[in-house]
């Protein structure tokens, strides 16, 4: 019984957050220095987050699974409503922070909302751009790093190589890269490819060069030809240590992308914050902030999707 | 009968990790005819170089000097008369019981035909209900299990077993014994055993082959003259120990017992 109504609390203090939140939103004073929204952006936002949580308790009165998720995660969402409430009250109370480089919260929700169409194509850009280049990288990475690890005599040649041009930080290459390529387009490209290139080679390379001989041996005795056991025992052995690649590529690819975007691009999310910066709107970028923070994070959330499916097997061998 | 196997003078040499020092000598004219059908376990201490020769029959390494043949033909290289059970399972962490047992007809396309042995031996080592599992969920003897069944899979007329019990604890060890014995009398193949396990090899074998330290050559060869099915706890059992360890000269008096096994 006890237990019970300590569960409802929790259920409750989201909401009782949101209604301070409103409290205070309408009658604290303001400080009079921000700019004012054409509706309250903040409220609107706070509102959606609060039909999320409701909708989501709705679903886990019949769903079990929902239910321990919702109320696991109930006090870390007061948490995060009541971080957003000081935050405003800060921002649009208080004179603590200059008003240009802190936007209320009304503003940058406001400016996601009213710019959508536009954040939207810019965000396409980035994403078209990543995709490419990331393809490119870890495809090349991938095929560059079977030869490393598996043929020694490629390894000779090539390993050296590697492990001196590697390790450049790609942002040294832009200069260069960006006066040799006929288009800005492929310059980009070759960049974030390369950023993806390097880690994954190397793990590919030291991946299979860690499989244990008895693997291949075993394969030997039961017929497999190279070619077999590059596919059937290289490969998925050091699947883990690729994805390891995978994940280090893809996280220097944002860094990359980046880079690139606000070094002479003319679109694509990058190039968009740092024109807000240069025009002095950062309500724009902050928005430009929060829109990374999502692209990377579902980025990483798939790749970590992709791994659990493919690496079942390695439940129980290695924890993750 | 198929799966003889003979062994003329065989020489194998390593090159010494300290290449100023003259080359590791593992087996120094090395000669032994396996009967078709027969089981016979290598035994020696430590570092006789008797895994060097399974491996060299299996076709995994070459010998520096002398010849190999089963069934009248050289051994050059892995072939699918000789199924090959490693130390420890060894299994395809990333397969399941069901594909590793698989492997071997794939890799040799010829699963489309053979499919139905896949199922076979995995009834036969009795791992049914687990072919979905992964290796990291059995138990050890059940991944040596699957290993058998893996090595077997393919009909090989030689099974090649190196130390195959030696990470099992002493039970699992004796049932898989007698599993052993059934295969190799159901399929009616010639089985080689390395083993440290004196009483394995006389549990086991038609004959134990005793091997001398590096370079070593064969010491003894001693027929295990006991009807099957064997008992564990016979008299003539401790006979043939005494006959071995003495080969071995660790029969001797108490205090002189060194321990290489």
């Amino acid at each position: 019984m006890k237990k019970k109504l300590f569960t409802v609390l929790k259920l409750l203090l989201p909401f009782i957050a949101i209604a301070i939140s409103i409290l205070v939103y309408y009658q604290a004073a303001d400080n009079g220095k921000q700019k004012k929204t054409a509706h309250p952006y903040y409220l609107f936002f706070l509102g959606v987050l609060g039909a999320v949580i409701l909708l989501e308790i709705l679903i886990g009165l019949f769903n079990e699974k929902i239910r321990k998720r919702i109320i696991h995660k109930a006090p870390f969402l007061t948490g995060v409503i009541v971080f957003l409430l000081l935050l405003n009250y800060v921002t649009t109370k208080t004179t603590l922070l200059p008003t240009l480089y802190f936007p209320s919260l009304d503003r940058i929700v406001g400016l996601l909302f009213e710019s959508r169409v536009f954040l939207l194509k810019n965000v396409g850009d980035s994403l078209k751009l990543l995709a490419t280049g990331f393809l490119w990288g870890a495809v090349i990475g991938f095929l560059t790093g079977l030869m490393l690890g598996y043929f020694k005599v490629v390894g000779y040649w090539l390993n050296p190589i590697t492990k001196i041009i590697g390790p450049i930080p790609t942002t040294a290459w832009i200069p260069l890269a960006l006066s040799t390529f006929p288009t800005t387009h492929g310059a980009n490209v070759f960049l974030i490819a390369f950023a993806v290139w390097f880690p994954v080679t190397l793990m590919t390379s030291s991946g299979i060069q860690s499989i244990s001989n008895v693997n291949f041996e075993v394969s030997r005795t039961l017929g497999a030809s190279t070619i077999y056991q590059i596919i059937h025992v290289a490969i998925p052995a050091a699947m883990p240590s690729i994805f390891l690649g995978v994940f280090y590529g893809t996280v220097s690819s944002f860094a990359t992308l980046m880079a690139v975007e606000m070094n002479g691009n003319s679109s694509g999310i990058g190039w968009y914050i740092n024109w807000q910066k240069s025009v002095m709107l950062y309500d724009g970028v902050y928005a430009g902030l929060i829109i990374i923070a999502v692209i990377c994070s579902l980025t990483l959330t798939i790749l970590f999707k992709v791994r659990d499916r493919v690496l079942t097997w390695q439940k129980g061998v290695i924890k993750w | 009968m198929v799966g003889e196997i003979s062994i003329k003078d065989v020489h194998k040499k390593f090159p010494n990790t300290d290449p100023s020092k003259e080359d590791i000598v593992a087996l120094n004219g090395f000669s032994l005819d396996i009967k078709p059908g027969s089981f016979v376990s290598l035994i020696g201490p430590s570092g006789c170089g008797k895994s060097t020769l399974l491996r060299i029959i299996g076709g995994l390494d070459r010998a520096t000097k002398g010849e190999l043949y089963i069934d009248d033909k050289e051994i050059r290289k892995p072939g699918s008369d000789r199924g090959f059970a490693f130390q420890g399972s060894n299994l395809f962490p990333w397969l399941t019981v069901e594909k590793n047992i698989a492997f071997g007809l794939k890799a040799r396309h010829i699963y489309k035909e053979q499919k139905a042995s896949v199922q076979e031996f995995i009834k036969l080592v009795g791992l049914e209900g687990f072919e979905k599992s992964f290796p990291h969920q059995l138990s050890g003897g059940m991944q040596q299990r699957a290993s058998l069944a893996r090595a077997l899979v393919g009909h090989p007329s030689v099974l090649l077993l190196d130390e195959p019990l030696g990470a099992l604890d002493a039970f699992t060890r004796m049932n898989l014994q007698d599993e052993i014995i059934e295969i190799w009398k159901k399929h009616n193949m010639t089985m080689v055993m390395v083993t440290h396990d004196v009483d394995e090899a006389i549990y086991m074998s038609d004959q134990v082959v005793v091997m001398s330290a590096r370079p070593s050559k064969v010491e003894a060869i001693i027929d295990i003259n006991l009807p099957r099915p064997r008992a564990r706890a016979q008299d003539t059992f401790q006979e043939y120990r005494t006959k071995i360890l003495n080969v071995l000269n660790l029969g001797g008096k108490v205090d002189e017992v060194e321990y290489y096994l």
